[in-house]
């Protein structure tokens, strides 16, 4: 490489990339022998159920806010937006508590923790302005509720939960993008720093002499 | 617990042995199942769609309640009129966290006269109607102790208002003018024109903001049993419920579950003080990691050797 390469931009940006994440560790296709739980199944269940979510958000927000009151077809897919949200705050749910059982944040996995953690609390926020967007009777209570919450901290004065158009706009870009954002960056600490292995155990045997083979990743990887 | 062996590098390359895991087979076979209970949950439950109240509505079906808000958001003596920020500056009207008045700060960002806002500015808009005229002007006209004392005696009045075919009908009483203008009123909400008066009050044509007539709605005792009636007031832990029998927002029940208990269910801060603590509840839970004795934590409980008991039966032996 030139040293006028060197220095571009781009080749700073993909050497940084590639350093971090190298395709074995982005996409692995073994993992160590310790992550055979069920418990692993609920993160990429989370994940599953978010797509079915923004999948079914997306149909929805094509049609407009409107139409799911007036149509049997838009009423099937607002069912399925409700229900994917029920399943992925269930998936994310046990994932997280899963995760704080194994203290996932142990060996510098500090910052996937959090970002996990904050995906949970933005995905409040997300499904609290879904409920605003309903434009029914749950829509009008949960803002009348709502409003005295946010204004006795002075939040109200900036979001405005009995503003549907103010609402509408947080739940069906601004904080969709943020939950996905954090997702996509969760997931890559996840690849980068590997899934946490467990507590020693109390009287432990030596380590079986098996080397990683070839394929597998230099460092504990999982998802 | 026994003494762990020797402290582990949690960081470090996993020593042991490695299997085959296919993430993107995990990955579709996921995402196959959670679209198909989605599906199978749409069809056995499908979603709650309970029509919304309409101002229209409410005058229709308790034309007692209607005007009752409306008289208090005359004479300045509703709930909103009594808010505080950020619709009105009534003294000591916010929620404060020991000393500190965050409600105030934030300042009136979304002002609300509902005497002009809820009565007389709709009341304008009405035509041909020279009696109504003749009364606003002779209620502006007036000294304010007049107008509060005219508002006074209508709301006293109300409980023994009949209403033959919707309209209001009170015994003898020194209502002046707000009599005619609250008939008026009761008739413009009939008819629905007061739905879209508040919401197009500023004469535009596309609007989205429907923040004066849910306040509106909120004043009234019609509003609120509706909500009771689906179990979702804040006694029956309704932040989390939704209408119908749906879960709703089960991940607010700790939110939900601190107005049910003291000092928060009778404090007059408790919006404020559940705010803050769950704001630092949830800043806690986000740095678990990075508390001391709280990080540790998930070895004492020992759940994880169930997590990894297979691992363990191998290691252990």
């Amino acid at each position: 490489m030139s040293p006028e390469e060197r220095q571009m931009w781009t080749t700073w940006v993909r050497e940084r990339a590639v350093g971090a994440l190298p395709p074995e560790k982005l996409l692995p296709d073994r993992q160590p022998s310790y992550v055979s739980s069920w418990i692993y199944v609920f993160g990429v269940a989370t994940i599953a159920a978010l797509i079915v979510v923004v999948a079914s958000g997306t149909i929805l927000g094509l049609k407009g806010p409107e139409w799911w009151h007036v149509t049997g077809i838009g009423r099937f897919f607002n069912s399925i937006h409700l229900w994917a949200v029920e399943l992925f705050f269930f998936a994310m749910v046990v994932h997280l508590w899963g995760k704080f059982f194994m203290a996932a944040w142990r060996g510098g996995r500090g910052r996937t923790w959090a970002t996990g953690a904050v995906t949970f609390l933005v995905a409040i926020g997300a499904a609290f302005t879904g409920y605003l967007s309903q434009q029914n009777f749950d829509s009008q209570w949960i803002a009348s509720e709502g409003k005295d919450g946010l204004n006795s901290v002075g939040i109200g004065s900036f979001f405005n939960v009995v503003d549907f158009g103010q609402m509408y706009t947080f739940h069906v870009i601004l904080l969709p993008l943020a939950v996905v954002a954090l997702v996509v960056w969760h997931v890559l600490l996840v690849r980068r720093h590997g899934v946490v292995p467990p507590y020693p155990p109390k009287a432990a045997k030596p380590a079986p002499p098996s080397p990683p083979p070839s394929s597998a990743p230099s460092e504990g990887s999982a998802p | 617990m026994s003494p762990v062996p020797s402290a582990p590098d949690d960081s470090a390359p996993w020593p042991g042995p490695f299997v085959r895991y296919d993430l993107v087979k995990e990955f579709v076979v996921a995402l196959v199942v959670m679209a198909g209970l989605a599906v199978i949950l749409t069809i056995l439950f499908s979603s709650p769609d309970d029509s919304p109240t309409t101002i229209q509505s409410w005058a229709k079906a308790d034309p007692g309640d209607f005007l009752t808000t409306a008289v208090t958001e005359l004479n300045g003596t509703s709930e909103i009129a009594e808010y505080g920020p950020p619709y009105n500056d009534t003294p000591d009207a916010t929620q404060k966290i020991g000393p500190i008045d965050l409600q105030s700060w934030a300042g009136v960002k979304i002002p609300i006269d509902t005497a002009q806002d809820y009565v007389i500015a709709p009341l304008r808009e009405i035509p041909a109607d020279p009696r109504l005229k003749r009364s606003l002007a002779v209620y502006e006209a007036a000294p304010v102790k007049l107008q509060e004392a005219w508002a006074a005696a209508y709301e006293e009045a109300l409980p023994k208002a009949r209403f033959p075919r919707g309209v209001p009908v009170l015994p003898a009483g020194r209502y002046g003018p707000v009599a005619p203008m609250m008939t008026a009123l009761l008739g413009l909400a009939q008819s629905g024109g007061l739905d879209g008066a508040l919401v197009a009050g500023n004469h535009r044509f596309y609007q989205t903001n429907y923040t004066k007539p849910l306040l509106f709605l909120s004043g009234g005792e019609y509003f609120e049993e509706r909500a009771e009636g689906q179990h979702l007031l804040g006694t029956q832990w309704g932040m989390m419920n939704e209408t119908g029998s749906y879960p709703g927002q089960v991940w607010l029940w700790l939110y939900t579950f601190w107005y049910q208990i003291e000092p928060f269910k009778e404090s007059p801060n408790a919006d404020a003080l559940i705010f803050v603590l769950m704001g630092v509840l949830s800043l806690a839970f986000v740095c678990i990691p990075f508390i001391p004795g709280l990080r540790g934590l998930p070895r004492h409980l020992g759940v994880y050797r169930a997590i990894w008991r297979d691992h363990y039966r191998e290691v252990e032996g």
